[in-house]
């Protein structure tokens, strides 16, 4: 069942709030043997919030939006009770979150049911959702491959069908990686939308929370729920909530939209193209729109991100190395090494890439990107041939999404259904329009070209299939 | 015979007080000559004196 559908029938006691519940608990005993989706299941807190839910419908008070809808968030969101680990061995360690993360209790006050956290790459500095210390979670159409990262567990519960609604965070790709992956929507809002108060971050420039789930209407249902300024969050805008759910079904005439020429249509596999041909058909869409510098803007994000996030972790660095994953600790440290300068113009190559990016906006209101280059690789997959050439595969899932993050423009990953595993695209608006992205992400629904497939890479019994 | 990178990734761990286990020198190595690469096509764009970095600080 969607959010939307779950939290209709809870309202009008079709279903209850428990009922909703343990029907999430027991999908994921069944599944998450196989997907590997969850480190923790938060079975009694949800099992407690549901009665609450039930009781307050029993005594005719009104519930939220989201009233009995399960759903579950990326570990390096504060779980009250749990330590934020992060994806990481060192961050057990820490102290128990004394209170929820702004977006979890936003979500809650909504009526929603948490139900655990979610597997992630370490530290966030993954783009294939595999975990040194707590095994990959895995791609629910075929678990002998990649379920994209970092929010590879989010990607997995949602495409796995485990819950409707599941939380992550997006830095250079995160969300619309595995969204792409796992065949799923993923919003990437606006850098500053939303609260990032309480989430352990990697690289504030930027880093961005938001939602995934398997149709348009839920997408915007917790959307719409997590909105509103937060003090706790220095970048969080001080702009009003801006509710999309009504908006979704406007028409798209008038709305300008454009292909992203250039470094958008180029190393992309056979399976990429046709996904970005099928969205440009239905929507009619021919015109080209170079994208200036979009290769550079990739280089000053991943600068960026290495250098922020090696200043992050410089400590853990000279304490514990021994206790990171070698991959991200050695890519870390090499962080650690760029001259400050080149930093410095990464920062200002950004604002002027920002203006540049903005005068498009003038001339066109959306633009359709790849969301990765590839189908999911399998696990552990180290390299791919692309033209011929054998490129490797982490360093280059995130080529197409880097440099739209990198200015913080909203993205709406949709899941195109090729055969045999999806693949998304990107739908990319302005600043602060959302709304835009997400309607021609449920036109692109309607007409049946974006859609969530149902997993099948896992039984209900919990053995692989095939 | 010494990689170029290696005195630089010595001199600046000391600086850093970050410990380099030999056995993570050639992946720090090529992760640093990737991140150089990228940051050497930032380097090379031109921007004008009063280019104001993208930070996010409010007074």
């Amino acid at each position: 069942m969607t959010a939307s559908a779950i939290a209709a029938a809870v309202a009008t006691r079709k279903l209850s709030a428990k009922e909703a519940t343990e029907a999430a608990l027991s999908r994921i005993a069944a599944r998450d043997g196989v997907l590997n989706a969850f480190t923790d299941v938060t079975a009694e807190r949800a099992r407690a919030k549901a009665a609450e839910i039930d009781a307050a419908i029993a005594a005719g008070k009104s519930v939220g939006p989201l009233a009995g809808v399960p759903f579950a968030v990326k570990n390096l969101f504060d779980v009250e009770g749990l330590p934020t680990r992060a994806g990481s061995k060192i961050n057990r360690d820490r102290a128990p979150a004394a209170r929820d993360a702004t977006l979890i209790a936003r979500m809650e006050a909504a009526g929603a049911v948490l139900v655990g956290a979610l597997n992630m790459g370490e530290y966030a500095y993954d783009f294939t959702g595999e975990n040194v210390h707590d095994g990959p979670s895995r791609n629910p159409h075929d678990p002998t491959r990649m379920s994209g990262g970092s929010s590879g567990g989010s990607g997995s519960a949602v495409g796995g069908g485990l819950v409707p609604i599941a939380l992550g965070s997006d830095t250079n790709g995160s969300i619309r990686v595995p969204s792409s992956f796992c065949g799923i929507f993923g919003l990437k809002p606006t850098y500053g939308r939303l609260s990032r108060a309480r989430s352990f971050p990697f690289v504030m420039s930027l880093d961005h929370l938001g939602p995934f789930a398997r149709s348009v209407e839920d997408l915007a249902l917790a959307y719409d729920a997590m909105q509103g300024p937060d003090p706790d969050d220095a970048a969080c805008t001080t702009r009003p909530a801006e509710p999309v759910s009504g908006l979704l079904s406007q028409e798209l005439d008038g709305l300008r939209i454009g292909l992203a020429g250039g470094h958008f249509q180029t190393n992309l596999f056979p399976e990429a193209a046709e996904a970005v041909a099928r969205v440009a058909a239905a929507l009619k869409v021919t015109e080209v729109i170079e994208v200036p510098e979009a290769a550079r803007a990739r280089a000053a994000a991943y600068v960026i991100s290495t250098t922020e996030g090696a200043s992050l972790h410089l400590d853990r660095l000279r304490t514990r190395p021994h206790d990171f994953d070698p991959a991200v600790r050695d890519r870390l440290i090499a962080g650690a090494m760029i001259p400050a300068p080149l930093v410095d113009r990464a920062q200002k190559f950004r604002r002027w890439y920002r203006a540049k990016v903005l005068e498009l906006f003038t001339s066109v209101d959306v633009l359709i990107a790849p969301a990765t280059p590839c189908i999911a690789p399998k696990l552990g997959q180290a390299t791919f041939m692309l033209d011929g050439v054998e490129l490797p595969v982490r360093a280059n899932i995130g080529i197409h999404t880097q440099p739209i993050s990198f200015i913080g423009l909203p993205v709406v990953a949709v899941p195109i259904p090729l055969e045999p595993m999806p693949i998304g695209v990107q739908i990319i608006a302005a600043p602060w329009c959302e709304h835009v992205a997400l309607r021609v992400a449920h036109a692109l629904q309607q007409r049946g070209v974006a859609a969530a497939p149902a997993p099948r890479g896992v039984l209900e019994n919990g053995s692989r299939s095939a | 015979m010494a990689e170029p990178w290696d005195d630089y990734i010595d001199a600046v761990g000391r600086a850093l007080g970050l410990p380099i286990e030999e056995a993570w020198r050639p992946a720090i190595r090529a992760n640093l000559d990737v991140s150089l690469k990228m940051a050497k096509l930032v380097d090379e764009f031109p921007l004008p004196d009063e280019a104001e970095p993208a930070s996010v600080f409010t007074a």
